[in-house]
C-alpha cells in the first residue's frame, strides 16, 4: 500500500521505511522555531525544570520576535530580553523585527520534505513548500529543544482535490475559508489536509501557503501540498538545497477525498466569533467596519499587497475607518516599496506598519475597542482576539478588506477588481 | 525702548499700543490643537462648564497621534469620543492618522507667523519656529478657550539666544538646543520666552528651527520663538507684509546669551533629566539596546535623511533595535519616494506609521529593566520608555543612527568628513 | 478655602516631572479616580496608599516639569492635599494646579530643612509656614487665583459665569 506525502515525511523523520496512520513514532525534527508568544515559558522550563545545558543543535533552533513588535509594555520587553539572552548564550539564529516567524522560516529555512516543529499553531503553513510543519505547546517544544525529537501519532490524511481557476476577485483565501466553513473547526481534527488536484500546479507559492497556513483552523495537525518545480526554483534561488521531493503514491490511502471547483467560489467571510462561521459575501448584509487589516502569516505577502494596492490606487479610504497594513517580512516590505505599493497605501490614508503579527495577534498594534468591528486577513476571529471582549472580527481576503476600507462597510471586492 | 517679537505679537493680538513683561493680558486665540490622549478630558470639562457650542469650530484642530495605532483596547474610545464631538460641533479639521500634532500644525498651515496658538501638549512651543506664539495648556483651560475663545496670560520677559557661525559637520540643531538647556538648566527659562536668532538660525531649515522651539519647554519656557523670514513665509505659504514681526534692535531682553556655532559638538542628555548634558566623547562606548528616531522634535525628512545616510549599506548591531517613526504622512510618503524608508528597512530598522510612538512612552518600543535607549525625541524622564530601571539618553538623529549601528554610543562625526 | 491649616509632610526632590506624577501608561484610564493609585509610581510606588487628605508635599525646584498632562494636577487635587510647597514650579503645572483648586506655595529654604513626617502649620493671612519654632515666609496668592481656589477650580468658576 502506498503512502501519502505526510506519511513519507514522517517515515523519513523517524528512520522507518513505512508508517501508517495511528502508529506512534519518535521523529527527529529538521528544525524547530519559537516566537515571543511563549518562548519565555519554554526557557523557564528548559533552564529551571529540565536544567538542560545545551540545545540539541544550535543550527536547527530559530528564535523569532514577531508578535509584540515594537514592545508595548515592560513585561513584553522582559520576554524579549530573555529571548535575546537565550539566543546569545546558545548561539542560535535570532530575528527581531524582521517579520512574522512563518514568513521568515519560508524565506530563510524551509526545504521540501522537512519536519518542522514550532511553538505556534500556524506552523502548518510550510506545507506550501512540501514540508510538514506542526505546532506544539511550550512543554513539548522544550523537550524538542533539548532532544531534537518528538513523539507523535501518524495522522490520517484528508485529500482536497482542486480543479478549475479562480475567477477575478476570488483568491486562495476565499477557498480555504470555504473549506473550513464546510468541514467545520473540528473537521480535520488531528488529520493532515493535503491539497492536490489539477488546479494545484497553477497555484502560486503564496496561494499554497495561504491554504496550508489555515489548516489548523479546521483542527488539522498539518497542511501539505506536493512540491513541484515552483517550489524547487524558489528554494534554490534562496540558496538552499533540495533533498527530498516526496509525492503521495498513486495508491496512497486517504481517509476522505473532497472536491472543489475553484470557478464556483464567491468571496467568503468568516463571521464572529468562529473561523468556521463562514458565509459567502452576498449573505453578509450591511456591516459597518471600524478597522481593516491586511497582513499576517496568512495574507501579508506581496501578492496580497498587490491586490490591495490595485483596489486602493488613486482612492482614499473612508475617513472613519482605520486601515492597517503590515507586510509579512522585511523582504516583502522592500519589494512593496520597490513596486510603489507603499506609496499607494500612504496616499490612500492607510497606516503602514512594520512587519509583525500586528492586528491578527491583537496584542500591541491596532488593538480594537469596545463595540468595534474589524475585518481582517488574519487567521482567527475568536471573541476578544483583536482587543476588547465586546468587539467583532470578520475574516476575509485582502481584496475584500481593501474594498471595505473604501466604503466603510463589508464590500464585495469584485466591485473594484479589474 | 523697543519691543521683542513676543511683545509685538501680543500687541498685535490685543490691539494694545504698549505693554511690558509681567503684565496680565487676555489674548484672542487664533487656533487651538487638541490631541487624542486628552480630547475626552477637554470635552468633559467643556460640558461641565455648561458650554453648548465652541466659539469657532474652524479654529479647532483635532489630531490623533498619541494613541495611533492603538495599543490597548481602551485607546479607540478616545477617538470615538473626539469624532463624536467634532461631528456635533462642526469641527472639520480632524487628522486621524496623519502624524504628530506638532508636525501637522505648521506643516498643514494651521499656524502661521504672528498667531497666538495653544495646544493641550507641552511641545506646542514648536510653532514658535514659524514665528507664532504658541504654548501648552491643560485640558481645563482648553475647555475654557473652546467656550470663550480667549485666555489670560502674563507677558513673559524674553531671553535672547544669539547663535552665530556655522555648525560643524555632524553637529545639528538638536546638539545646539541640548547645549543651551544644559547651560541654563531645566528651569532656566521658566515663565520666559526664549528667542533664537543670529546667523546660524537664519541658516537653519524650518525643520531644524522646529527642533529648537520644540525643546524650549524643556528649559521651562513659555514660548520658543524665531523671527519669521523668507524661509518661513515660503513654508507657511503666505504673502503679505509681516515685516514688523521682528524684535526691535533696542528691544528689552532680560538676558542675552551668545553662542559660536563652530564651537559646538555632539551632545547627549543623560538619564534622567534633559539638562544632564555630557559630550558624546565622554559617553562614547556606553552600551545601548535601542535607538529611536522620530517625534515632533526630530522625526522630519532631514532627520530621516541623515539616518539613512549613515545606515545605507550597513546593518544595525546584533541584539540592538532601531525604532523609526516619521512625524507625518507626507514626510513618510516623501521618504518612501526618496528610497529612505527602503534603506532604513534594509538596515534592520523597525519603521512605524507616523505618530508619537515611543516618545510618549505608551507603546512603540518599551524596554526592559536594565536596558538603555538613545533617542532623538525630547524627554528622558525616569520610566518614560520602560520601568524605572531603564535609561534614556537624548541625542541628535545622527548620533542615534551611528549608535544603533554599533550598539553603543558613538560620535556621529566619523560619518561626516 | 481655609486660610489656616496644618499637615504632614511628604518630601520629594528636584525636577519632579509629570511622568513621575502619573506615567503615560495610565492616562487612558477612564477617570482620575482610576489613576490615583498610580501617583508617583516610578519613584515612590508606596505613596499612593500612604497619602491622606490634608497632607502637604514639600519639594525642590521645578516641581511639575515636563508634559502638560493636567491629570498630574487633578490627581494631586483629588488626593485632597492641603497644598504643595516647592522651591519653584514649572509653568504649565502651576496653572493646571490652580485650575483644579490645588494651592501652590513657594519657599526656597523649607525643603532643605524639613523631613518627611514633619508637621507644618500654614497661615495664609500672615503668609507664614511654621516648622516647629522656625517660620518661613511665602508670597501671597494673587486675588484671581485665590478666587479660583475658593470656587474649587476653573470649571466651577466658568459654570458660575455661564449661569449669569
Amino acid at each position: 500500500m502506498g503512502m501519502t506525502l505526510g506519511e513519507k515525511i514522517l517515515a523519513r523523520a523517524s528512520g522507518k521505511i513505512m508508517v501508517k496512520p495511528g502508529e506512534i513514532i519518535t521523529a527527529k525534527v529538521d528544525l524547530c522555531m519559537t516566537n515571543d508568544a511563549t518562548t519565555h515559558l519554554s526557557i523557564d522550563i528548559f533552564e529551571q525544570k529540565l536544567k538542560a545545558e545545551k540545545v540539541f543543535d544550535p543550527q536547527k533552533v530559530v528564535l523569532i520576535i514577531d508578535h509584540n513588535v515594537p514592545a508595548e509594555s515592560a513585561q513584553t520587553a522582559e520576554v524579549h530580553k530573555k529571548m535575546r539572552q537565550f539566543s546569545q548564550k546558545h548561539h542560535l539564529p535570532f530575528y527581531e523585527g524582521a517579520g512574522i516567524c512563518h514568513q521568515i522560516m519560508v524565506e530563510d529555512f524551509i526545504v521540501p520534505g522537512q519536519l518542522i516543529v514550532a511553538a505556534d499553531s500556524h506552523t502548518c503553513a510550510y506545507g506550501g513548500l512540501g514540508a510538514l510543519g506542526t505546532g506544539v505547546g511550550c512543554t513539548d517544544f522544550t523537550s524538542v529543544l533539548s532532544t531534537g525529537e518528538l513523539w507523535l501519532m501518524v495522522p490520517e490524511t484528508l485529500k482536497f482535490d482542486l480543479e478549475g481557476n479562480f475567477k477575478s476577485g476570488i483568491y486562495a483565501r476565499d477557498l480555504i475559508l470555504k473549506i473550513i466553513g464546510d468541514i467545520g473547526a473540528n473537521g480535520a481534527n488531528y488529520k493532515i489536509m493535503e491539497f492536490g488536484g489539477s488546479a494545484v500546479k497553477k497555484l502560486t507559492l503564496d496561494d499554497r501557503i495561504v491554504l496550508c497556513n489555515m489548516a489548523v483552523e479546521a483542527g488539522a495537525k498539518s497542511g501539505l501540498i506536493e512540491p513541484d518545480e515552483q517550489v524547487v526554483d524558489y528554494v534554490q534561488a534562496a540558496g538552499r538545497q533540495v533533498r527530498d521531493l516526496f509525492k503521495s503514491d498513486e495508491d496512497a490511502v486517504y481517509e476522505m477525498i473532497y472536491r472543489y471547483t475553484l470557478d464556483e467560489l464567491e468571496p467568503m467571510v468568516a463571521q464572529p466569533h468562529f473561523v468556521d462561521n463562514v458565509v459567502p459575501i452576498s449573505k453578509i448584509g450591511e456591516v459597518t467596519i471600524d478597522q481593516g487589516f491586511i497582513g499576517s502569516c496568512n495574507n501579508g505577502r506581496i501578492e496580497e499587497l498587490r491586490v490591495a494596492a490595485q483596489i486602493l490606487k488613486g482612492q482614499k479610504i473612508d475617513p472613519l475607518v482605520k486601515l492597517l497594513i503590515s507586510p509579512a517580512s522585511k523582504r516583502v516590505f522592500r519589494q512593496a516599496l520597490d513596486e510603489g505599493l507603499i506609496d499607494i497605501f500612504v496616499a490612500g490614508g492607510a497606516m503602514v506598519l512594520n512587519p509583525n503579527c500586528s492586528v491578527c495577534w491583537g496584542g500591541c498594534q491596532g488593538v480594537i475597542g469596545e463595540g468595534e468591528t474589524l475585518i481582517s486577513t488574519g487567521t482567527r476571529n475568536f471573541k476578544g482576539r483583536a482587543g476588547h471582549a465586546d468587539s467583532r472580527v470578520y475574516l476575509a481576503s485582502a481584496a475584500t478588506v481593501a474594498a471595505s476600507a473604501l466604503t466603510g462597510k463589508i464590500t464585495d471586492p469584485r466591485r473594484f477588481v479589474r | 525702548m523697543g519691543y521683542t517679537l513676543t511683545e509685538k505679537i501680543l500687541m498685535r493680538n490685543t490691539g494694545k499700543s504698549s505693554l511690558q513683561a509681567g503684565e496680565f493680558l487676555t489674548v484672542k486665540v487664533d487656533r487651538v490643537m487638541v490631541h487624542d490622549l486628552f480630547a475626552p478630558f477637554v470635552i468633559e470639562k467643556f460640558r461641565e462648564m455648561d458650554f453648548a457650542k465652541v466659539w469657532a469650530p474652524d479654529k479647532i484642530v483635532f489630531v490623533y497621534d498619541h494613541l495611533v495605532p492603538t495599543s490597548y483596547s481602551e485607546d479607540s474610545r478616545h477617538h470615538k469620543i473626539a469624532d463624536g464631538f467634532a461631528a456635533e460641533q462642526g469641527i472639520k479639521a480632524v487628522h486621524r492618522s496623519d502624524g504628530v500634532c506638532h508636525q501637522l500644525m505648521p506643516e498643514l498651515k494651521y499656524v502661521i507667523p504672528g498667531q497666538v496658538v495653544f495646544g493641550t501638549d507641552s511641545h506646542t512651543t514648536t510653532y514658535g519656529a514659524v514665528g507664532a506664539l504658541a504654548t501648552g495648556i491643560g485640558y481645563t483651560e482648553m475647555a475654557a478657550i473652546f467656550g470663550a475663545g480667549e485666555l489670560w496670560i502674563k507677558v513673559p520677559p524674553t531671553l535672547k539666544f544669539n547663535i552665530n557661525g556655522n555648525l560643524p559637520e555632524g553637529v545639528f540643531a538638536k546638539d545646539l538646543i541640548l547645549r543651551i538647556i544644559g547651560d541654563i538648566g531645566a528651569d532656566g527659562a521658566t515663565y520666559k520666552a526664549m528667542e533664537f536668532g543670529g546667523t546660524t538660525i537664519k541658516g537653519l531649515s524650518i525643520a531644524s528651527r522646529m527642533t529648537l522651539s520644540n525643546m524650549a519647554v524643556e528649559a521651562g519656557a513659555k514660548f520658543g520663538v524665531i523671527e519669521p523670514d523668507e524661509k518661513t513665509y515660503e513654508f507657511s505659504g503666505i504673502d503679505g507684509d509681516y515685516r514688523n514681526l521682528r524684535s526691535d534692535p533696542d528691544a528689552g531682553y532680560e538676558k542675552v546669551y551668545a553662542y559660536e556655532a563652530s564651537a559646538l559638538s555632539p551632545l547627549v542628555a543623560c538619564p534622567s533629566n534633559v539638562d544632564n548634558i555630557k559630550g558624546v566623547e565622554e559617553m562614547r562606548g556606553a552600551r545601548i539596546d535601542q535607538g529611536f528616531i522620530g517625534s515632533c522634535t526630530n522625526g522630519r525628512l532631514e532627520d530621516l535623511e541623515i539616518a539613512a545616510r549613515i545606515l545605507k549599506g550597513r546593518k544595525i548591531a546584533p541584539y540592538t533595535k532601531l525604532v523609526v517613526t516619521p512625524a507625518s504622512r507626507s514626510i513618510y510618503a516623501e521618504a518612501v519616494r526618496k528610497g529612505i524608508i527602503g534603506i532604513l528597512v534594509e538596515a534592520g530598522a523597525i519603521v512605524n506609521p507616523p505618530a508619537c510612538g515611543l516618545c510618549c512612552g505608551r507603546s512603540g518600543g518599551i524596554v526592559a529593566d536594565g536596558e538603555r535607549v538613545i533617542a532623538a525625541n525630547n524627554r528622558n524622564f525616569l520610566g518614560r520608555m520602560g520601568g524605572p530601571k531603564s535609561e534614556i539618553f537624548l541625542a541628535s538623529p545622527a548620533t542615534v543612527a551611528a549608535s544603533a549601528l554599533e550598539g553603543k554610543i558613538v560620535d556621529p562625526r566619523i560619518y561626516f568628513s | 478655602m481655609r486660610k489656616e491649616f496644618a499637615g504632614r509632610v511628604w518630601r520629594l526632590g528636584d525636577d519632579i516631572d509629570t511622568d513621575i506624577i502619573i506615567p503615560t501608561q495610565y492616562l487612558a484610564l477612564e477617570t482620575v479616580e482610576d489613576m490615583k493609585k498610580y501617583v508617583f509610581n516610578p519613584l515612590r510606588p508606596d505613596l499612593a496608599e500612604l497619602i491622606r487628605p490634608g497632607d502637604i508635599i514639600v519639594a525642590g525646584k521645578n516641581f511639575g516639569c515636563g508634559s502638560s498632562r493636567e491629570q498630574a494636577a487633578e490627581i494631586l487635587a483629588a488626593l485632597k492635599l492641603s497644598c504643595i510647597i516647592a522651591k519653584s514650579y514649572a509653568r504649565i503645572f502651576y496653572r493646571n494646579a490652580f485650575n483644579n483648586g490645588l494651592l501652590l506655595l513657594e519657599n526656597n529654604e523649607l525643603y532643605d530643612l524639613c523631613q518627611e513626617g514633619d508637621d507644618l502649620s500654614v497661615n495664609l493671612e500672615n503668609r507664614q509656614v511654621l516648622l516647629g519654632e522656625r517660620s518661613f515666609s511665602v508670597a501671597s496668592v494673587p486675588d484671581d487665583l485665590w478666587q479660583m481656589l475658593e470656587a474649587g477650580g476653573l470649571v466651577p468658576l466658568m459654570r458660575k459665569r455661564n449661569a449669569q
